[in-house]
């Protein structure tokens, strides 16, 4: 079965009997969401440049704060919350063409939605590739630049953990996003337009976790509700991808 | 089977050029009994004064601006599951007077703060959602625009204002809950004790505005169908408006 | 044809497989494609699409990939409606367009696995000694680990013409196959093509050549009026 084919001898293995009428269906559809999930990853390694593009964009952004206000050490601390989510948030927007586009482009989407695996478990895989490779960075580079805003310790753990929680939600929406606004004219700009007020509710949740600690109220609520948001969201946004790929392959 | 998809809009379109003048001299009836009832049977203001009948336009406008984009959700559901035509081209006709409303309550609001506050825009909880809300309708209306095929265009922007109506709550609950943290300024924008005859002319003219917004979606949606129909878009192939002698067959000819 | 929908207890015999569509019309912008379009493909036959440019041919494979919903009509699999992109739809077909779905940053060996895991190919039939024997078959072994972005797009084509020798799905759709393959390619094609004809597979191709094939074989013409005719070739 194995032995090498050449020119000479195409040969095909018998097709699957499907004298019944049916088709005998996908052994594991489920496998499709790790497929997917690590072909993207391989490939944002393999184009490295990507993944540091956008990490360095977030550090660049969170600097330009203090050169524009001021580097008064009181006010810093205050705003640093605001300004690292907000410079996550754009990162993330900076990055989510990268999430169909390509594969848009080049017939890959196409292959996947004909593929066995259902196509709401593959975009799920990308979700989560995509935050592997985008948010989980950036929440991971988070207390550096906090650091830099002289944040305390236990600001710089609820910001990682409001980053961690927070960001995989705005893959998510992001996806809907990417996905609805594919070869489309100004699609990058449409995109922005279309998901920041969508991502407003994980900013006040995510920014105000870090403000809570700072000023000693509880943050768990904080954190809860980013929490919710990302089960809600796994839960519901595949589905709303998969349509928004079908409507856009259409 | 598909003589429901095709029929809807024939059927529509005579029917609501019928309702257009109706509804129009209601809003004019209602608009009017409304002013009276806001401009001059209402008090004055025991700590406002005048300024605060800005409200008989404001509060009804933000009503509208916020209902119509539910309305637009409904109408997104039954455009992607019953697959009906006519429900995306009235998502199609909402979304401006939707955004037009959204955009009337939030200068109307900043008009009245000036006086109240001293300041145009104030960063207080309905504000900031009205706010939010306006970039939805833009995003809704820069998507349909920007895909050139009308039935992905129907589909993604449906599919953009189900996701959208989904988190409209969790916006107005995340931007309440940021106010309350911040200690913002809260504007009770009823007042406390608001007089019956208030409540009365707010009302009526909620219903004016309502009556306008849907004689001229109704008027809209008309001209969407007739647009559509001479582009030759899509589905709506074979059918004969009353008044326009072109019929599917023909246009598929001519171009 | 008439009684494809209604009479699902006519299970067909053993091992016939049929792609049938019936009453298929499609409309883009003002411009009719096609109307009341019907055709039937059956085990080990083959339906060429020909028509110039913009004629259809490929909305019509997109139609039956079920990535476009037709404005009327259906599409059947062994006289049951199939769901367009639905589950089994996904397991009977194979759909290869203008686009390669080739990566420039993976090799080609990468580029044929990362396929063939979307494709849910069997892991028995993708072994790194089953893919090198088929890029061997396509001509590409010598460049198995080279990025794609050296390869020719007649060599990227090669890349997909080795996933055809692996997949095991029955039905596939080719939109303009030979496009920038040379005449050692286009020969290569015709062998795997005829070679999945043989095992009882249903092959549609949209091209302007013609290609020999074994067996049955019949021709769609699409026409600008939105005519069709469909005739018997071989």
């Amino acid at each position: 079965m194995n032995a090498p084919r050449s020119l000479s001898r195409l040969e095909f293995e018998p097709l699957p009997d499907s004298s019944s009428g049916m088709v005998e269906l996908s052994r594991s559809p489920e496998r499709g969401f790790f497929v997917a999930a690590a072909r993207d990853i391989f490939l944002a390694f393999r184009s490295k440049g990507e993944v540091i593009q956008a990490l360095v964009f977030f550090i660049v952004v969170v600097s330009l704060f203090p050169l524009a206000i001021g580097a008064e050490t009181a006010l810093l601390r205050r705003i640093a919350p605001g300004v690292v989510w907000v410079a996550a948030l754009l990162s993330v927007l900076l990055t989510l063409p990268r999430l169909f586009a390509s594969d848009h482009l080049d017939g890959t989407l196409e292959q996947m939605l004909l593929s066995p695996f259902p196509l709401t478990l593959i975009v799920a895989g990308k979700m989560a590739a995509h935050w592997l490779t985008t948010g989980l960075p950036l929440a991971l580079m988070a207390p550096l630049l906090g650091l830099q805003f002289g944040l305390g310790g236990d600001e710089l753990g609820v910001l990682v953990m409001s980053l961690l929680l927070g960001t995989p939600i705005l893959s998510m929406l992001g996806a809907v996003g990417a996905a609805l606004t594919l070869g489309v004219r100004g699609g990058s700009v449409l995109v922005a337009l279309l998901i920041l007020p969508l991502y407003i509710p994980v900013l006040i949740f995510g920014a105000g976790a870090v403000e809570a600690v700072a000023t000693g109220i509880d943050y768990a609520a904080n954190l809860s509700l980013l929490g919710a948001g990302l089960l809600f969201g796994a839960l519901a946004t595949p589905f709303a991808v998969a349509a928004a790929v079908k409507i856009s392959l259409d | 089977m598909n003589l429901y998809k095709y029929a809807s809009p024939v059927t529509f379109y005579p029917l609501a050029g019928k309702l257009i003048p109706w509804f129009a001299a209601l809003a004019v009836v209602f608009g009017l009994v409304g002013l009276y009832l806001g401009l001059i049977v209402a008090p004055e203001d025991a700590q406002q004064g005048q300024v605060y009948r800005i409200i008989f336009i404001h509060v009804p406008t933000a009503w509208v601006g916020m209902v119509v984009y539910l309305v637009m959700a409904a109408y997104g559901v039954a455009a992607l599951t019953l697959k009906t035509r006519l429900s995306s081209m009235m998502m199609e006709a909402l979304a401006p007077t939707g955004a037009l409303f959204t955009a009337l309550a939030l200068l109307t609001g900043a008009l009245w703060g000036k006086p109240t506050w001293g300041t145009y825009w104030i960063w207080d909880a309905r504000m900031t959602s009205t706010l939010i809300l306006l970039f939805l309708y833009i995003g809704y209306i820069a998507l349909i625009h920007a895909i050139e095929d009308k039935k992905r265009a129907d589909k993604a922007g449906a599919l953009l204002v189900i996701v959208g109506s989904v988190n409209v709550p969790i916006i107005y609950f995340s931007v309440r809950w940021w106010n309350t943290l911040h200690q913002g300024a809260s504007v009770s924008a009823t007042g406390s004790k608001m007089a019956t005859v208030m409540a009365q002319g707010m009302l009526i003219m909620a219903l004016a505005c309502w009556m306008y917004a849907i004689a001229v979606v109704l008027a809209r949606v008309r001209a969407i169908i007739l647009e559509r129909q001479y582009q030759g878009a899509n589905e709506i192939l074979g059918f004969e408006i009353a008044g326009t002698e072109m019929t599917g067959t023909e246009m598929v000819g001519t171009k | 044809m008439s009684n494809l929908a209604t009479d699902p207890v006519t299970v067909p015999l053993s091992n016939a497989r049929t792609l049938s569509a019936e009453g298929l019309t499609l409309t883009r912008g003002s411009r009719c494609l096609f109307r009341h379009l019907s055709l039937q493909v059956s085990s080990g036959e083959a339906l060429m699409l020909r028509g110039a440019n913009g004629s259809g041919k490929t909305s019509l494979l997109r139609v039956l990939a079920g990535f476009t919903m037709p404005d009327e009509g259906r599409i059947f699999w062994n006289n049951r409606p199939l769901a367009p992109a639905g589950s089994e739809a996904r397991h009977l077909l194979f759909y290869v367009g203008h686009a390669n779905a080739i990566k420039d940053d993976l090799t080609t060996l990468e580029n044929l696995a990362q396929a063939l895991a979307i494709d849910d190919v069997a892991l028995a039939n993708r072994t790194p000694a089953a893919l090198s024997g088929a890029l061997d078959s396509v001509g590409l072994l010598a460049r198995r680990d080279l990025p794609a972005r050296k390869l020719s797009q007649g060599q990227k084509r090669r890349i997909n013409l080795a996933r055809l020798l692996l997949i095991d799905k029955p039905v596939w759709l080719l939109d303009e196959p030979t496009n920038a393959l040379d005449t050692d390619g286009v020969n290569l094609f015709t062998d795997i093509v005829n070679g999945h004809l043989k095992r009882g597979g249903l092959v549609l191709i949209a091209s302007h050549l013609s290609i020999p094939l074994a067996g049955a074989a019949q021709e769609l013409n699409l026409d600008e009026n939105a005519r069709v005719r469909l005739e018997t070739i071989a």
